[in-house]
């Protein structure tokens, strides 16, 4: 092997559900870096390491870094400027009084 | 008088490989990384010493392999609970290259091509303890575990031994790096260890 192989941002669902309640394959994420808006699905994960390392798809810089431990995760999103998560509301905005 | 004269012991009893806490043994090399493999030209390689002055020393592949070379044997262990033993590196000792360094500082930050970095004690890259290694047994080092030059510190796990070398900052403060600022632990040691912050 000469290269290392990366996987989708969508094999970050399952480790990421431990965290968040949303469903993240659907969310929405822009780099800090390149400033690159795309959905989280389309990160480059880097798994052979000892944390997943998500990569920026235009770039390649790190977005999101997720490090579990036995008892404890870390997670650094310093790479990623925001999260665009799809959120309906059950009523409109506002809500009628 | 026992029944066994003393005289007569057998051949030694071989030694277990005394393995740190955690870790199980691999014969194959595993390659482990954060990203796409740098491509560096050896034309245009250079490793960079920043002491915290401001003073750099810089040596291109020609001048760090004029340098007199050492040939380690030792043991590696990851953080991910593999463990390699008896490994067979050629390298120059940090010991030369930061002979004639005038620093005061503790603590330096090795960074790489392609943007890693890890954090180490200074005096971790001294006393025999650390070199710069360009050869794997006997080859040139493959880029995927790190070629041309990785860092190669195998008294703590080896994330601390940073592929695609391209220097060493000296610093008066320490500076957590790539897996240091994501939870691992800032120094380490294998054998007491210190896998995760806190360990």
């Amino acid at each position: 092997m000469t290269e290392m192989s990366y996987l989708d941002g969508n094999m970050l669902d399952g480790p990421l559900r431990e965290l968040f309640a949303v469903d993240l394959s659907t969310a929405t994420g822009r780099c800090e870096n390149c400033g690159m808006t795309g959905s989280m699905a389309s990160l480059r994960v880097f798994s052979h390491a000892p944390g997943l390392i998500a990569r920026c798809p235009s770039c390649e810089e790190v977005m999101l870094r997720l490090v579990r431990g036995p008892d404890r995760a870390w997670l650094d999103m310093r790479g990623t400027t925001f999260l665009q998560v799809p959120m309906p509301m059950e009523q409109p905005y506002p809500s009628p009084l | 008088m026992g029944i066994v004269s003393p005289g007569f012991q057998g051949r030694p009893r071989t030694q277990e490989p005394a393995l740190p806490p955690g870790q199980y043994l691999t014969e194959d090399f595993p390659v482990l990384s954060a990203g796409p493999t740098p491509r560096v030209s050896l034309d245009t390689w250079e490793f960079v010493i920043a002491a915290e002055n401001g003073a750099e020393y810089r040596w291109s592949w020609q001048e760090l392999m004029a340098l007199p070379q050492e040939t380690p044997m030792v043991d590696i262990h990851c953080v991910t609970h593999w463990s390699k033993l008896g490994t067979n590196w050629k390298g120059v000792s940090l010991d030369v290259l930061l002979d004639g360094v005038d620093t005061g500082a503790h603590f330096a930050l090795a960074h790489s091509y392609g943007g890693y970095t890890t954090n180490l004690p200074l005096d971790d890259l001294r006393g025999g303890r650390a070199w710069v290694a360009h050869t794997f047994d006997g080859a040139p080092l493959a880029p995927e575990h790190g070629g041309p030059a990785r860092l190669l510190v195998p008294h703590l796990y080896f994330w601390k031994s940073a592929k695609w070398v391209r220097g060493i900052r000296l610093k008066t403060m320490d500076e957590p790096g790539f897996w240091e600022t994501a939870g691992y632990h800032d120094y380490g040691d294998p054998w007491r260890e210190q896998r995760y912050q806190g360990d």
